[in-house]
């Protein structure tokens, strides 16, 4: 006991400030005027441009919201959200839609380049060199999508796609581009009524991005969005759509980050992915928005809906996602398993550190026969981090032969946190099989004199075993975030506890 | 050479050290034998620093440095290696990335250059070689779902790569069989040399018929009661260590 | 006929008006306030329905939507009893003691009548049945008549005592609402076996224990419930176990179209100890449901859960399992397993364990499985040369075994056995 003592004062002592992308953009920035009404919606739409039916969509799903309540079950406190004092639409401000990086504003370009994000078409993922085991060079280039704030400010390798016939653009543009695919799948995973986040989101949605890999064809590089919130007062919401057609394969890869402020932000995003016959979508994420402080003032409040629907038979949707940042962490990535044969994944590791508090987890929806899913989370709890597991896994009556098996683990790290898991499991199908495993243990003494016996330092034994324990997570992540995860890990436990 | 003088010590508030006397010139190989009980392990966490094993009194010089006031991984980095009676698991840790990081750690220690992945491995399989290990080893956690044997294998290949200064074996014999005996021994014996020196703790004298000791000390009651020759540990083993405690 | 019996919450409420100045301790002022306190829970909540979390996946709407009349007085003709299964037992007709035909004689410690000796239980009845949170307990406390008092003194070991409660047939749906008040001195030992048995009427079994485990104390808790087939069981086990003392229960649910066994224990002192094992069974369009909330609030103690289910026809199975370790509960070791077998293609089993934990030097894990019989097993034995029936028997009353484990006491052992083998003889072949 009195090494872990040892580590957790260790850590908080290197607390302060480990958030290294709290620095804010000073930029001329475009606002809607504060608060939310159908006037903002209409506004919005009109600022991008929309055509009628999605104004109308937007409306509906407005008028939705304002029916529904907060939702009150997740393990998580916070002070009621006054709606009325955010602003829902901050955009730089430019001229004309960016042609080119060259008509990017210099100032945003420097942004990505702090936060280590490619935007130049030749870059490689910076921050990662030297980390892996294999050669640098055999590496992929990722095509990005940058979104600061409310608007898209720059997408890479476009062209290179559209070769394969792959469509990779803001969903404002695509919006006006390939309007057709977009009124057939918005909203048809993530309907806008799904629920109070899911609500708001669609009545007020800014930018996201839009993909769409068509029959056959594998997507020859991780695509990705990074997402910015930049702006006071103002919160973000995105809208990710992607499509796999029949036998196509994509990658994606989401990253977020925001300044550090004492006021707290609203990001509720919407993300639905559709899979054909035979289609595969990995979609990844390493969440690292900003924390709040130590003590638990500031940071983003982050309710997200996140859902995939395995249409086709053999079709999968793979989530990884790593959370580490946040004040409040609301989401569930989760798989509606339709096609025969469909697999469902979801991978995740949650980091809760000085006051943040995470409710995460899955839903496993089995229709199809044969289906079959894969949870294992990682929950990692320190200071006084409240973090909570909680999924449900539900097989049909038609569901023959379904299998699920799920994997919760939690570590506790220090004893002023808390480690909770609600797993529900719902089974009306006599041929399902359903495994369900938890445990819940913390960083040993004799593992950390062990490591420390053996020349590493107190912290750098903590990240090792913290790493060990997250170990088949980490693995499903594409190589360059899986280097940079780690670190955050480690950063995460230092600012936080562990 | 390591200096002990004096040295006491407690665990949970009971003393089990009452002042240990001893020198281990460098390149020398000492035993320390004794019952159940009589303080050997509490030595080795004392001189590896362990929490919970306090010292109360007397010093422990290691080349010098004062041993007690330095942190466990400062004395890994200047030369003191514990292998441990039970080595600890580490889930998900890989073998192989665990034993990088600690020796890139020690190199970082003596100032000198990390070894990076390739030419880790490389080291690696060599040790591993002349070990008679298998590499899949180094694929497996840290010693997660290792037989006894397996992980005192793995304590010696952890040795002959981090190349310590001071040795502390901790009853490394316990639950070994014949084979696994003469891997560790020869590991051990392997390393002899004028800039090595081996604190042997062990119960029996069998392991002291493949690492002939220089001297060997007898532990009991948390203190040494006698010391000799390698054929005190023979006369051990014929007489039991009722004997030595009627005697002293 | 007389006027319909009025349902759901208002029927109770309304049979409380009609009976409070006659209910057993009427005059006594503290009952009467708690017994107000109970109507105030009863007339805001109801009978919870499925939006309530914890009763998220047992409608009780059948009971809600049933109307009760209180027992008769007096039951007509001969009964006949089990043979007994130990030296003391207890008994309750509808709900009422009967010490005409219990043996309690001789013993070393007390067991008596709840409705007769309730001045003295005050300060203790209802000390460890919150009302809020628990409707069940709120329409117990609200109109219970009668039940069990059991005292063993400090250091007694009391043996084996039987507590049986058997349902007769008036002609007409009624209700019943013991409470038992169970006590075990420091040191203190006793073997419980509850069994609860009834006709063919629709009838609603409510009961409601207190149970209070001084320092070192050991009861082992035995419950064959097997209720006739159109009743409701809905019982509620609220207990205490301090320092050192030892709370082990064993239940089947084999009878009753509507079963919760629900527990909630507290272990309130370094090294307390809690078995809660069970088998539920259901077939038909029955529905069978253990909830447990094991609270960890003291430090080094132990918790040990294995339920098992199965369910054949259209029935329904629940497992809720909640353990809670709060933050001075460090050393905590628990440990929880559900599992459950569907032997029917209309079967369903929802099942939600539940890990909150507040101190980091603990040991929890938890498990769950839902299947079917695993085909491999039923192909071996069956190659061995075993009928594919006797092979399904062997492998679920092995399945079921599981459950009583390392459970020494032989009485109890043969008692749940035969619950079990009884309810598979009945439901088994036709699965």
């Amino acid at each position: 006991m009195p090494a872990v003592t040892e580590t957790i004062e260790t850590v908080q002592a290197v607390t302060e400030s480990t958030y290294k992308w709290g620095f804010e953009t000073d930029i001329d920035m475009e606002f809607a005027p504060k608060g939310l009404s159908e006037d903002i919606v209409r506004f919005i739409s009109a600022k991008k441009e929309e055509p009628a039916w999605l104004l109308e969509w937007r409306l509906r799903a407005f008028a939705a919201w304002q029916k529904m309540e907060e939702p009150r079950w997740p393990a998580v406190k916070y002070p009621p959200i006054d709606y009325q004092d955010a602003y829902y639409y901050a955009a730089p401000k430019q001229k004309a839609a960016p042609k080119s990086l060259d008509e990017v504003d210099p100032e945003l370009l420097r942004t990505y380049e702090k936060l280590g994000i490619p935007l130049r078409e030749q870059a490689i993922l910076a921050g990662v060199e030297g980390a892996g085991e294999t050669p640098a060079d055999s590496r992929m280039p990722i095509a990005v999508d940058a979104v600061f704030d409310s608007v898209s400010v720059a997408t890479t390798f476009k062209d290179r796609l559209e070769k394969d016939g792959i469509i990779f653009c803001p969903i404002s543009e695509a919006v006006k581009t390939h309007p057709e695919l977009v009124q057939k799948y918005l909203g048809s995973v993530v309907p806008q009524g799904d629920n109070f986040f899911a609500a708001l989101n669609s009545a007020v949605f800014t930018d996201g991005s839009f993909v769409y890999i068509p029959k056959g064809v594998r997507c020859p590089m991780e695509l990705s969005t990074y997402f910015r919130i930049n702006a006071k007062s103002t919160g973000q919401f995105e809208r990710t759509l992607i499509i796999a057609d029949e036998g196509s394969y994509v990658s994606y890869l989401e990253g977020c980050t925001a300044p550090m402020r004492d006021e707290n932000q609203l990001h509720a995003a919407v993300v639905e992915l559709v899979a054909m016959d035979d289609a595969t979508i990995k979609y990844s994420t390493v969440q690292n928005w900003y924390p709040g402080d130590a003590e638990g003032k500031g940071g983003i409040y982050n309710f997200v809906t996140k859902r995939g629907a395995c249409r086709g038979a053999r079709s999968k949707i793979s989530w990884t996602q790593v959370e580490t940042g946040s004040a409040i962490t609301w989401k569930y990535p989760s798989c509606i398993l339709q096609g025969e044969d469909s697999v469902g994944e979801f991978y995740s590791v949650a980091i809760t550190n000085n006051y943040q508090q995470a409710d995460t987890g899955t839903k496993m929806f089995h229709i199809g026969p044969r289906t079959k899913s894969t949870i294992v989370s990682k929950g990692i709890s320190a200071g006084h981090g409240q973090n909570t597991y909680r999924g449900l896994v539900r097989i049909g009556a038609k569901a023959t032969g379904a299998r699920n098996f799920t994997q919760c683990d939690s570590l506790l790290i220090g004893d002023l946190c808390g480690a909770h898991t609600v797993p529900y499991i719902e089974n009306r199908c006599l041929s399902a099989k359903v495994e369900h495993e938890a445990t819940t243990s913390r960083i040993a003494e004799d593992q950390l004199f062990y490591c420390r016996q053996r020349g590493l330092s107190q912290e750098d034994a903590v990240g090792l075993i913290v790493n060990g324990f997250c170990r088949e997570v980490l693995k499903e992540l594409p190589m360059e975030f899986a280097v940079e995860a780690q670190k955050l890990l480690q950063i995460s436990l230092e600012g936080s506890v562990g | 050479m390591l200096e002990i003088k004096g040295l006491t010590a407690e665990v949970d508030g009971k003393p089990i050290l009452k002042g240990i006397d001893l020198v281990v010139p460098q390149g020398e190989v000492h035993a320390i034998m004794g019952p159940n009980g009589s303080g050997k392990s509490t030595l080795s966490y004392v001189l590896s620093g362990r929490d919970g094993y306090e010292a109360t009194g007397g010093e422990a010089l290691f080349h010098g440095q004062d041993l007690l006031a330095m942190e466990p991984e400062e004395r890994a980095a200047a030369g003191v290696f514990l292998a441990f009676q039970y080595p600890v698991e580490l889930p998900g840790v890989g073998n192989a990335t665990f034993l990088r990081t600690a020796l890139n750690a020690i190199r970082r220690a003596k100032g000198e250059s990390e070894l990076d992945a390739m030419q880790f491995l490389k080291l690696a399989r060599e040790r591993m070689k002349a070990l008679s290990m298998n590499d899949e080893m180094l694929k497996r956690g840290v010693n997660v779902g290792f037989s006894g044997g397996e992980k005192k294998r793995n304590e010696i290949l952890q040795m002959a790569l981090l190349q310590p200064k001071l040795a502390i074996l901790d009853e490394t014999d316990s639950g070994l069989d014949i084979d696994a005996l003469k891997i560790v021994a020869d590991g051990v014996n392997a390393m002899r040399g004028p800039n090595f020196s081996a604190l042997v703790i062990t119960h029996y004298q069998r392991l002291l018929d493949y690492i002939v000791p220089d001297r060997v000390h007898v532990l009991m009651g948390g203190r040494i009661v006698r010391s000799g020759g390698p054929d005190l540990a023979k006369e051990l083993e014929a007489q039991g260590y009722g004997a030595i405690q009627a005697a002293a | 006929m007389t006027a319909a019996v009025q349902t759901g919450a208002a029927g109770f409420l309304a049979r409380y008006q009609g009976l409070k100045d006659h209910l057993p301790g009427a005059r006594l002022a503290w009952l009467a306030a708690l017994r107000a306190d109970a109507a105030a829970h009863v007339a805001a909540r109801g009978f919870p329905t499925r939006r309530v979390e914890a009763w998220k996946y047992t409608d009780l709407s059948p009971v809600a939507q049933a109307g009760f009349a209180e027992p008769l007085t007096a039951v007509a003709g001969a009964l006949t009893l089990p043979k007994p299964r130990a030296a003391a037992r207890a008994v309750f007709v509808d709900g009422r003691f009967r010490a005409d035909l219990s043996a309690l004689n001789g013993l070393a410690y007390r067991v008596a009548s709840v409705a007769q000796h309730l001045p003295e239980l005050e300060g203790r009845l209802g000390a460890l049945a919150p009302l809020a949170e628990h409707p069940m307990t709120a329409l117990n406390t609200l109109i219970f008549e009668d039940g069990l008092v059991v005292d063993v003194p400090a250091g007694v070991d009391a043996g084996h005592l039987e507590l049986l409660s058997i349902a007769v047939d008036p002609g007409r749906p009624f209700a019943f609402h013991p409470r038992h008040i169970i006590r075990l001195g420091a040191g203190a030992k006793l073997t419980l076996l509850e069994t609860a048995m009834g006709s063919g009427a629709q009838y609603l079994h409510n009961p409601v224990f207190e149970i209070d485990l001084a320092e070192g104390a050991v009861l082992t808790h035995g419950r064959a419930q097997q209720e006739g087939e159109a009743a409701f069981h809905l019982s509620m086990i609220h207990a205490r176990i301090a320092a050192e003392a030892r709370y082990d229960t064993m239940a089947v649910s084999a009878g009753a179209r509507l079963t919760r066994m629900e527990i909630h224990a507290a272990l309130t002192g370094p090294k307390a100890s809690c078995h809660m094992n069970s088998a539920q069974l259901a077939a038909g369009r029955a529905l069978v449901d253990t909830t447990t909330a094991l609270d960890h609030a003291a430090p080094d103690c132990a918790s040990r859960q294995t339920c098992k289910t199965v369910l054949a026809g259209q029935s329904r199975g629940v497992f809720q399992g909640k353990i809670l370790v709060r933050r001075e509960a460090q050393k905590t070791d628990g440990y929880q397993m559900n599992q459950a077998l569907l032997l029917s293609e209309e079967a369903e089993m929802d099942s939600k364990p539940q890990l909150e934990i507040y101190a980091d030097d603990v040991k929890c894990s938890h498990g769950a499985t839902i299947g079917a019989l695993d085909a491999d097993s039923l192909f071996y034995l069956r190659s061995r040369g075993v009928p594919v029936d006797q092979a399904r028997s062997m492998l679920v009353q092995a399945f079921l075994h599981e459950a009583f484990e390392g459970l020494e006491d032989d009485m109890l052992r043969e008692a749940l056995t035969e619950a079990v083998d009884g309810w598979w003889g009945r439901h088994g072949a036709a699965s």
